[in-house]
């Protein structure tokens, strides 16, 4: 049997426990919790958590982390909000915020691969750098705009949203560059043992480059979803959204010390934070008692998972 | 007897790693014991340490029965073990990492002068000339010899030190502790070993070094397959003896596994040093010669051709030990982009054969393999590169006796196909057995290159020690 637990993919952990949740609240409140309503719902609410989490998985397989997630969300629905009220069209302020995103992003790269810098301090930087950019560009007030068709992107034309069509494609590409590409093995390979993979002749610098700039490139998404949802530019919006989304990551298998994680267990991750939040809504619990819920299942998750690890082994 | 154990069986499911083992072993015994990697070596020392039980057979200690339940209970009686690789905190002091977990206390406070002086007495203990190990230096600091004798310091400290500086310790476990040591280290660790032994502590030693055996032990067991195949008198054995009971039937002298070079293109020349296709060029050169140094000078040498190199730091950073087999294998910074799991596992099980890897499949991670399937996986990544020359840095240290033949043989191989390669090694006889022009390099300066047949082991020994 030891070969055969080896076998199963490690979001099969997370999995189980998104279904254990869910059928425990379906029980819990049948009549509000499992109208298709409200399973819509909070797959919409998972978007930018989601969205964050593709880019997350990439960061934490290398044995990075990036804590500026959250600043970068805020800053781009600024970035968006301050165009539209200068006239752009919003196809183009979209294209400029995400191209903000992606080069600030791919500069926080640099200075972790290029001189070799601890991800954790680079980035606890950026975070607070990028969030007073924020305030500072929307000069520490909300912008209020015409969001002008941007916020379609969030109503539920196709049977869901584009904003939901749109992540799922983009976690299909992130999931096959990951396990089918060289570059993909080449992230792991960087977290897994770093100096195989510049003995091997790889560019390490040139990968963390790629990988944080593909993470703010996927954060500046995520804003736009985040701006099509609140549809204004608000530089104190999503404060600890990071700390969501490495709890995603880490739920979905993926290792702080880096080599290990996947796009389907961060997603499934994603998930099963909302459900539980969603599921205490229902069940009228109150905020307090969510909050240690959702804490708890972040540690049990991961021990579970580690312990099937071991299993394993 | 110190130790005896009769009729030791160790099973692991279907499998029987361990059979009827038995060995003794006396008071102030150094005990040499040898077998391939999977030969049983490793658990039956595990068995001994209390980090697995055995499924038969009994122990005793000291005539008493002696059956560990823990690694913990083992120490408190007395036996201990000095790991393989170094498993000091390099951050600590030389006192803090001898006592750790075991730090001596006043009133709850760690009291630095009763530490310090167990420490001393241990290092004394272990070290013989402990004052030349200052015990406020850190770790890291220290070199690799240092480093072990803290580590023997430690386990010795572990069982308990009395105040006249006698180790409670009874049996002392070393593993392969002369691998990483150049060759005065290496002595001067089997002299301090023997002058603990003769205060009445017993060794057993686990060694791949057979001269070690008839040169620094009392006796000797030898495992193979997980039986005992030969035991008796160290001091009246020949190395020859020992590899016919370690490979079996297909025992035999090591011998020359390559042809005459076939004078290729000149691929690589630095300074005074030139490579042609075809060549196998032995650099000997003992720990702490400056081999790593000459090599990464090799490796990044002007108008170098694409050059692959083979770490002899397998875990630290030849391999990703927690990925499987073929990613480590298809790891390249070329080739095509596309590169999905199942293509990767084909290219990985195409070497897993073609150099006889003893693995479940490819998807298995690398950490569960032994040393010399690990050193294989290695080789399996530069030769899917298809490198015109290698740089091979001690290509066999802590691999297996068929492994290392394999691995050499495949060095001749590669070389009668116009490959070129550059192998750095303490061990003198493969070199010898391989080369087709050796140099020495000591303390960083490289020798004038001579044909393999007009060097021996006693030659190259002296000049690369003197």
């Amino acid at each position: 049997m030891r070969s055969a637990a080896r076998k199963l993919p490690s979001w099969i952990g997370p999995l189980v426990a998104l279904l254990v949740v869910y059928a425990l609240f379906a029980v819990l409140a049948p009549d509000t919790f499992l109208r298709g309503a409200n399973t819509a719902s909070m797959a919409q609410r998972t978007v930018v958590v989601a969205v964050c989490s593709l880019g997350m998985t990439m960061v934490i397989a290398t044995g990075g982390i990036d804590l500026a997630t959250g600043s970068l969300v805020a800053l781009t629905t600024v970035l968006v909000a301050k165009l539209l009220t200068k006239g752009v069209s919003p196809a183009v302020a979209c294209l400029l915020a995400v191209g903000a995103a992606t080069t600030l992003g791919a500069f926080v790269g640099l200075v972790i691969g290029r001189f070799k810098m601890l991800p954790f301090v680079v980035t606890l930087g950026s975070m607070s750098m990028l969030r007073g950019l924020a305030k500072g560009i929307a000069s520490e007030q909300k912008i209020d705009c015409d969001p002008r068709g941007i916020d379609r992107l969030v109503a539920a034309t196709h049977v869901v949203s584009p904003s939901l069509w749109a992540s799922l494609a983009l976690a299909i590409v992130v999931g096959v560059v990951l396990t089918g590409t060289r570059f993909g093995r080449h992230v792991f390979a960087v977290g897994s043992n770093e100096a195989t993979a510049r003995l091997v002749g790889i560019n390490t610098a040139r990968v963390k480059v790629l990988v944080y700039a593909a993470s703010s490139l996927l954060a500046g998404v995520a804003g736009i979803f985040e701006f099509a949802t609140l549809t204004v530019g608000d530089p104190t919006d999503a404060i600890g959204l990071e700390l969501k989304v490495i709890a995603a990551v880490v739920i979905g298998g993926g290792s702080l010390s880096g080599g290990e994680g996947s796009v389907v267990g961060a997603l499934l991750g994603a998930l099963l934070m909302t459900v539980i939040e969603t599921g205490g809504v229902h069940l009228g619990m109150p905020g307090w008692v969510q909050e240690i819920v959702a804490g708890a299942i972040i540690v049990l998750a991961v021990a579970l998972d580690r312990a099937r690890a071991r299993r394993a082994a | 007897m110190r130790l005896r154990l009769e009729g030791i069986g160790k099973r692991f499911g279907e499998t029987a790693v361990l059979s009827d083992v038995s060995l003794s072993l006396g008071s102030g015994e150094v005990h040499a014991l040898l077998g391939h990697n999977g030969a049983g070596k490793s658990t039956l020392m595990r068995i001994v340490l209390g980090l697995e039980t055995a499924t038969a057979g009994r122990m005793t200690l000291d005539d008493a029965p002696y059956a560990p339940s823990s690694a913990r209970a083992a120490r408190a009686l007395g036996v201990v073990m000095v790991p393989q690789e170094r498993t000091a905190c390099g951050h600590l002091t030389v006192a803090e990492n001898i006592l750790l977990g075991h730090e001596p206390t006043r009133f709850g406070v760690i009291s630095p002068r009763e530490r310090d002086a167990r420490a001393s007495r241990a290092l004394a203990f272990a070290a013989g000339d402990a004052h030349r190990i200052a015990l406020g230096a850190r770790v890291r600091d220290l070199s690799v010899a240092e480093v072990q004798l803290v580590e023997i310091a430690r386990a010795l400290a572990q069982a308990g030190i009395d105040h006249d500086g006698v180790t409670r310790a009874r049996l002392l476990v070393l593993d392969e502790p002369t691998s990483s040591l150049a060759k005065d280290d290496a002595h001067r660790l089997f002299a301090n070993v023997r002058k603990m032994a003769s205060g009445g502590l017993s060794v057993i030693l686990v060694t791949h070094f057979l001269n070690d055996v008839p040169r620094h032990a009392d006796r000797y067991t030898v495992l193979r397959d997980g039986a005992v195949v030969a035991r008796g008198d160290a001091r009246a054995v020949t190395p020859d003896a020992l590899v016919k009971a370690l490979l079996g039937e297909s025992a035999g002298a090591t011998e020359r596994a390559v042809s005459n070079a076939t004078a290729g293109k000149t691929l690589l020349a630095h300074g005074g040093f030139a490579v042609r296709g075809g060549e196998i060029v032995g650099i000997a050169g003992l720990v702490g010669s400056g081999r790593s140094r000459l090599l990464r000078e090799l490796l990044t040498a002007q108008g170098a051709p694409r050059i692959g190199l083979l770490s002899e730091d397998r875990g630290g950073e030849g391999l990703m030990l927690d990925r499987s087999i073929a990613d480590n294998i298809v790891l390249s910074p070329r080739g095509a982009q596309w590169l999905p799991p199942g293509k990767a596992n084909a290219a990985a099980a195409r070497w897993l054969d073609e150099l006889a890897i003893r693995a479940k499949g490819p998807d298995q991670r690398v950490r569960d393999l032994s040393g010399g399937n690990q050193q294989k996986v290695q080789l399996a990544r530069l030769l899917r590169e298809d490198f015109d020359l290698l740089l091979v840095d001690e290509p066999t240290r802590g691999i297996d006796l068929s492994s290392k033949r394999q691995v050499l043989a495949l060095f001749g191989e590669l070389a009668s196909r116009g490959k070129a390669i550059v192998l750095v090694s303490s061990q003198f006889d493969e070199l010898l057995a391989v080369c087709h022009r050796i140099a020495v390099l000591r303390r960083g300066v490289l020798g004038e290159f001579r044909s393999a047949e007009d060097w021996n082991e006693e030659a190259l020994l002296l000049e690369a020690a003197s």
